[in-house]
């Protein structure tokens, strides 16, 4: 894991001094709330429904036992007991007093972690893979990159006042886990002819205009990466539309002037930059290479006897290995996935003591590292086999054990009109009721892979533009009424959801859902044919035909 | 107007121009007038808006003692991109950021290449100069690589090792 060094340690501090001032001087009358709004975003600081919303950046969703703990410690003391993760990879409290803002800033400093750019029209927080370090294919761990990101876009003086907020991710494998093309760009880790590089992709995003991002340049040389980043930028920042907030993000621009005008733009400003003085130094890159070193991990067994045993002994354990194990690079080990979606919970929701025990388990069987996924869970990136009954153990009975990656009720939802000052309709009690519909394990098991992602307004924080199954809450004339999309796709294959057709009440949604899945179950070819694989094969017509037919 | 820089206030010694022009002197002209401008033997500045393509003034760089960027508002940080690609295109004059931009951005502004913020009367009359100076103190350091007037914490790791 990266640490911070003298230099970034005294950052963060004059940057919560900073804030302390800010507060000072709008308390004072020297800022209008105007001109304290974006500074207070920029530290994390949103205006909710009922009350502030503090988000904490997870750098690329990489954190140990001691920041999650100092979270927990958060949550109790000036929160609620509880903080939510989000689809960035960040963490949210809900009720923070502003008052109190500048403190639980300082104890944030305390364990190295902050809340700058988590909002905000500036470069938000880089997020990357979950299973960095880990995947076996990855061409190299791509949180070096996302760090080095994370460095130059804090505070960057030329692009903390954009037409609108910005988001970069990295990628260091083929298979994508970052919804890389949903990014305004997405950085992705290639070898060409045993060079290391970027294939860096733009205009993606979601929103009221969801698109998905084109290729850029198909290879970046590594010691280039932050001057082209600086042309990609400058151009955006000088040629965005400003006239429309809903038109200012890169995706319009890039859509309005064609991929190919844009390219040239770019590379026009980029051959004109002193690309050495923007450069990172080489040694710089290299420092913060070896914070990643992989950890040292000896060789064991693949196959563990004891675990065996145990999985017989006790069906559940089998299903939460079969549901929420990764494969690792290092033989005899996995990574873990710790749901935070238990049926009957808020997506993405975590207590106090739910991430001390996190934390703990972390410390004991994971070399002290979790990442925060962005389909809102936690990863142990590093378990050895042998363990994973005992980390099992130690996530049952605290609504940790849920064997549901990746399944029907593993499902992605926004804060929605409980919480968030933007929605037009509840998020969280839709996917708690279709989660309660779906509650019996061997069901969920038995359809298989299946992404559902609920919105509460337009603006998409749910992700249900690129859920296998996604829903959009919106208000008619005073009443929620909730869009239903099919086939949408955040990996390699991005695709965006199509709209079945008319929406439908708070009450019918889990009726829809499941007529929709038991479409699925009747046509499809085999067991092992996905939802999405036979989406795309059958198209909209099956699923329209059950949907409506009866009306 | 109120006009600063990181000493403090300053007296504008650019009276601005937009119809005749003066016989002698200085004179800070519209981007229309620069042309017209130039036959004369005026010391000038130039006052752009925010929309401008930077490129379209580097020909006038031999002659321009000054230019001013508008910022139309705080919150349009165009300009932040024209002074850096001003000062990275050669340009060696004074170079102003007018509008009603907040104290916070004065080290990035400074950092992109600006020496002097001309702010509204009622902005500067909220937010007194010392909270400009204030400024300077705060961040005193920052990550990005080939900024104005200011080393790199990426640089800084490595001196003196």
């Amino acid at each position: 894991m990266y640490r911070y060094d003298e230099f970034d340690h005294k950052f963060v501090a004059e940057r919560a001094a900073e804030f302390r001032d800010q507060v000072r001087r709008r308390l004072a009358g020297h800022l209008t709330e105007a001109e304290f709004k974006p500074l207070r975003l920029m530290n994390g600081l949103y205006l909710q429904l009922h009350a502030y919303m503090l988000r904490v950046a997870i750098p690329y969703g990489t954190l140990g036992s001691r920041q999650m703990r100092q979270l927990a410690m958060i949550a109790e003391k000036w929160d609620r007991g509880y903080g939510h993760f989000t689809t960035r990879q960040n963490i949210q409290f809900n009720w923070p007093k502003l008052k109190d803002v500048p403190d639980i800033i300082d104890a944030l400093a305390e364990v190295e972690m902050h809340a700058i750019q988590t909002s905000g029209n500036c470069i938000r927080n880089t997020t990357s893979d979950p299973f960095s370090a880990v995947a076996p294919e990855e061409v190299e761990d791509p949180r070096i990159t996302a760090e080095l990101i994370r460095q130059w876009s804090s505070l960057h003086p030329e692009f903390t006042f954009l037409g609108r907020k910005f988001k970069i991710a990295v990628t260091g494998s083929e298979e994508d886990r970052t919804a890389l093309k949903l990014h305004d760009i997405g950085v992705q880790v290639v070898k060409r002819d045993g060079e290391v590089g970027y294939r860096v992709m733009v205009g993606g995003g979601m929103g009221r205009t969801p698109m998905i991002a084109k290729e850029l340049r198909d290879f970046v040389p590594r010691q280039e990466l932050l001057p082209y980043l600086e042309a990609a930028l400058r151009v955006y920042n000088l040629h965005g539309r400003r006239d429309n907030k809903y038109k200012a993000r890169i995706k319009i621009l890039v859509h309005e002037l064609g991929i190919d005008a844009y390219r040239e733009q770019v590379e026009a400003e980029f051959a004109s930059m002193d690309r050495e003085a923007i450069a990172a130094p080489a040694e710089e890159v290299e420092r913060i290479r070896a914070y990643f070193q992989p950890p040292k991990l000896s060789e064991r067994a693949s196959e563990s006897p004891l675990i065996e045993r145990m999985k017989s002994a006790d069906p559940s354990f089998a299903k939460w290995i079969e549901r929420n194990t990764f494969p690792h690079k290092i033989p005899g080990y996995v990574a873990a996935t710790v749901s935070l979606k238990p049926i009957g919970g808020a997506p993405g929701d975590a207590t106090a003591e739910q991430m001390r025990v996190i934390a703990d388990l972390a410390e004991i069987y994971s070399r002290d590292e979790m990442r925060v996924t962005h389909e809102q869970n936690i990863v142990l990136p590093h378990v050895a086999i042998d363990d994973l009954y005992r980390l099992y153990k130690g996530l049952s009975g605290i609504g940790l054990d849920a064997p549901n990656k990746g399944l029907v009720t593993d499902i992605i939802a926004c804060p929605g009109l409980d919480y968030c000052a933007l929605a037009t309709a509840r998020s969280i009690p839709v996917a708690q009721r279709i989660a309660e519909r779906f509650a019996d394990n061997d069901r969920q098991a038995a359809i298989g892979p299946l992404q559902i992602k609920i919105s509460g307004c337009i603006n998409a924080c749910g992700h249900h533009h690129v859920g296998h199954i996604g829903i959009l809450g919106l208000d008619k004339a005073g009443v929620e009424s909730y869009q239903i999309t099919l086939g949408g796709d955040a990996t390699e294959t991005a695709a965006l959801g199509e709209r079945t057709g008319p929406g439908f009440s708070y009450d019918e949604v889990p009726e829809v859902i499941e007529t929709i899945i038991d479409t699925y179950l009747d046509l499809r070819e085999h067991p092992r044919e996905t939802f999405l694989q036979a989406y795309r094969r059958t198209g909209m017509a099956p699923f329209k035909e059950a949907l409506y037919a009866a009306a | 107007m109120r006009l600063l820089d990181r000493t403090g206030e300053i007296d504008d010694l650019w009276p601005a121009v937009t119809d005749e022009l003066p016989l002698a002197g200085r004179a800070l002209v519209p981007f229309a007038m620069l042309d017209e401008a130039l036959k004369s033997g005026l010391e000038l500045g130039v006052d752009v808006p925010n929309t401008i393509d930077p490129a379209k003034l580097t020909r006038y760089f031999g002659r321009l003692a000054m230019i001013s960027v508008d910022f139309p508002g705080f919150a349009d940080g165009r300009g932040f991109s024209i002074g850096r690609k001003l000062r990275a295109e050669g340009f060696l004059g004074r170079l102003r950021a007018s509008g009603p931009v907040i104290s916070d951005q004065f080290t990035y502004l400074l950092q992109c290449g600006f020496d002097e913020v001309a702010l509204p009367d009622d902005v500067a009359a909220r937010q007194p100069i010392e909270d400009w100076i204030a400024q300077l103190g705060l961040i005193t350091s920052g990550y990005q690589r080939g900024i104005d007037g200011r080393g790199s914490i990426l640089d800084q790791r490595w001196s003196g090792r």
